[in-house]
């Protein structure tokens, strides 16, 4: 099936598995009248994709270098698009995306802008020249431009703690979904997961990983997009949502000035005992917050967003696998196009779910009904005993009020179906769709940390000797550690999704971004400016972080320290990036010019044709 | 001027004229974020609809039109890549 022309029976292949998976949700619409239970349409939904992916990642297994780091370099542009935007949306798009929207309304989209107008960056600025820079991983190329191993080994650094943060994040997510959907414990859970993940990677690679993130993209996407065509029709949104809930966004404003935005404070939520992590709507959900300051939020959390996306190496490393330069470039495009199918969709989803509690004309609504009622709805009771959900009346008079309303994030995505009374085979839909974002992303970035310790560590500057097979297996042994060095960090729940997604692309871009982006449009750049400028980004970036963020900041500086300029711990970035930039052009000026062999080198990555830098096998 | 640095030339102009229009959509109108929003589109507060969709639209086909303009400057200058790369 892998073999011979596998590559132009693509569109075959996916089509037929597609048609499969809308087969597979027709008879599992079957199973549920005929009183298959809820619980297990969940566990099916999970088992049956997962296995999936787990065959298809027995039938990438490789024993070639270039097919296990780089695919082979023969991912067609569409597929490694939709590769990509499965790559990219993570646990936290998947589920958390829709619920920062319905809670932070405007302001909150500013991800929204940050996670897709990176791409551009990555188009104009990186990917084609990485590709035909031949490199494996994102620390290849530096190690390669620069020369030397210790900028090689410091990039690799800055990529192991970048993506190590983001793995985490989402092998919680996948234990999450895993522990819901199957009704067992988040800490077994989080092994489930770790295990489905190891099983699509270990044996292939970049070229398991690939086709399987291809798999997961369909199953995300669908299973993200039927529920907000269906709950929009269903709510009286139009049949095309995302063209047609203008009037409902004026609605919300209406809604709002009638029940009020109010703050609770945070004494009369700790005298309730609302649990961790639950929010209420305290914010508008289309108005602009006035201020300059507000603006610069906005602004500086776009651009974090941005420059980050541009420095990841899990997302660099996609557009290695491409045929071509010209296909990397448009490959990219692609890969937002497919991202764009889902972002587009996440106001949208958020808009109808927060219409459907919050309208009192609607069958659904709960805001201004009275508390008793609320309580005795079964999705509001079922979700209340995994404290999903709370009530604290704080006026005390019995009605439900915006602002007593408490809700996690991840409960807009995973409910709304039920909520909008959509059949329990969508919710199973929601469950394999979040697992697929989930894993797919924690696939990429376990192989992008094991790829630079087995290739750029091991191979380039322990042991440039090895063989292949050894090659291979050290890479194998090392994705194994890696993802259960990240389980085990996972199951301590260190922190909420979002926090640390927003850290990795900050370290990213502090230690990255900019060495990357002038080893291709700055010849003058050398190797003593490269290795100062990632070492005092990151260390920057990091101190800032210790100092800014409370909890870091209490135990070692003694206190809460004041955000300066107002960039918090979700924009550390913006502190290592600029003295990263100054540090390298300051010392590359400062050292002898890189040589003529150098400057070569920089002058062919910069064309399209002509041989790789780098060799097909090194 | 050889013909790889005009071809160098021209991707950076090209490069400059891509990152213009992408900090014009990811940037420059979302510092006038308060006033768009009285004006509208498809019935949506044109800031909020922007941040909702418009400019993640405008990436997807800056995208498209940038990688088939850099391929109308490697044809020009010979550094176009084989069809069957």
């Amino acid at each position: 099936m892998f073999k011979g022309d596998f590559i132009k029976n693509l569109p075959k292949i996916y089509g037929t598995y597609t048609g499969g998976f809308i087969v597979f949700i027709i008879l599992m619409a079957i199973a549920e009248q005929a009183g298959v239970s809820a619980k297990n349409i969940g566990v099916m939904f999970v088992a049956f994709t997962v296995l999936i992916y787990a065959l298809i990642g027995y039938l990438s297994r490789t024993i070639q270098v270039d097919a296990y780091y780089v695919a082979g370099r023969q991912v067609p542009t569409v597929f490694n698009g939709m590769a990509t935007a499965a790559d990219w949306m993570s646990g936290a798009s998947f589920v958390a995306l829709a619920g920062g929207v319905y809670f932070g309304g405007y302001t909150y989209m500013a991800f929204l802008v940050g996670w897709t107008g990176g791409y551009v960056l990555v188009a104009t600025l990186m990917a084609p020249y990485l590709r035909k820079f031949g490199c494996y991983t994102v620390p290849d190329f530096i190690g390669t431009r620069y020369g030397g191993n210790l900028v090689r080994a410091c990039a690799v650094f800055v990529l192991f703690i970048a993506s190590f943060t983001y793995v985490t994040a989402q092998i919680n997510a996948t234990g999450t979904i895993a522990s819901r959907a199957l009704g067992i414990p988040f800490e077994a859970g989080v092994w489930v997961g770790l295990i489905s993940i190891l099983i699509c990677s270990m044996l292939g690679g970049m070229r398991a990983v690939t086709w399987t993130q291809v798999a997961q993209y369909i199953v995300l996407i669908i299973a993200y997009l039927i529920p907000v065509f269906w709950i929009s029709s269903n709510v009286g949104g139009g049949i095309f949502p995302h063209l047609m809930l203008g009037d409902e966004v004026a609605r919300l404003g209406e809604l709002e000035q009638q029940f009020g935005l109010v703050k609770n404070s945070a004494a009369d939520m700790k005298a309730a005992g609302v649990p961790g992590g639950l929010k209420y709507i305290s914010g508008t959900h289309s108005g602009v917050p006035e201020g300059g300051m507000a603006v610069w939020k906005y602004l500086s959390l776009a651009i974090c967003m941005m420059v980050g996306t541009a420095s990841l190496p899990h997302i660099l490393m996609r557009y290695f696998t491409t045929p071509s330069v010209r296909a990397a470039r448009k490959s990219v495009a692609w890969s937002l196009f497919f991202i764009f199918l889902l972002y587009s969709s996440a106001p949208m989803l958020a808009t109808l779910s927060k219409l459907a509690l919050m309208d009192p004309n609607l069958p659904t609504g709960i805001i201004g009904k009275s508390i008793s009622e609320v309580q005795s709805i079964e999705w509001v009771q079922r979700w209340s005993e995994v404290k999903q959900v709370f009530i604290a009346d704080f006026n005390g008079d019995g009605i439900l009020q915006l602002n007593e309303w408490f809700m996690r994030g991840d409960v807009v995505v995973l409910a709304t179906p039920e909520v909008a009374g959509l059949p329990f085979v969508i919710s199973g839909l929601v469950f394999a769709g979040g697992m697929a974002a989930a894993m797919s992303t924690a696939d990429g970035l376990v192989l992008a940390i094991s790829n630079a310790l087995s290739h750029d560590i091991y191979y380039k500057i322990i042991d440039p000797k090895a063989d292949t097979a050894k090659r291979l297996l050290v890479a194998r042994v090392l994705l194994v550690i890696i993802g259960a060095a990240g389980a085990y960090i996972a199951s301590f729940r260190l922190t909420s999704i979002l926090g640390s997604v927003a850290w990795a692309f900050d370290f990213a871009m502090s230690g990255l971004f900019f060495p990357l982006v002038l080893g291709v449009w700055w010849k003058r750049a050398t190797r003593a400016g490269a290795i100062a400028g990632i070492v005092s980004g990151i260390a920057s970036g990091t101190l800032y972080l210790l100092w800014v963020f409370p909890k870091f900041s209490v135990p070692i500086f003694g206190g809460v320290n004041t955000p300066f300029l107002g960039i918090d711990h979700l924009r550390f970035g913006l502190i290592g990036a600029p003295i990263c930039l100054v540090v390298m052009v300051v010392v590359s000026l400062m050292t002898k010019e890189p040589s003529p062999a150098v400057q070569k080198m920089v002058d062919d990555t910069r064309i399209p044709t002509g041989k790789a830098i780098l060799g097909k096998q090194h | 001027m050889s013909n790889k640095d005009a071809y160098w030339n021209k991707t950076k102009n090209h490069m400059i004229v891509t990152l213009v229009l992408w900090a014009f959509f990811s940037l420059v109108i979302f510092m006038f974020g308060s006033e768009l929003n009285t004006m509208s589109f498809l019935g949506y507060p044109l800031a909020y609809y922007m941040t909702a969709q418009g400019s993640l639209l405008a990436f997807v086909i800056i995208l498209f039109w940038t990688a088939n303009k850099q391929e109308k400057i490697d044809e020009e200058h010979g550094f176009s890549e084989r069809e069957d790369d």
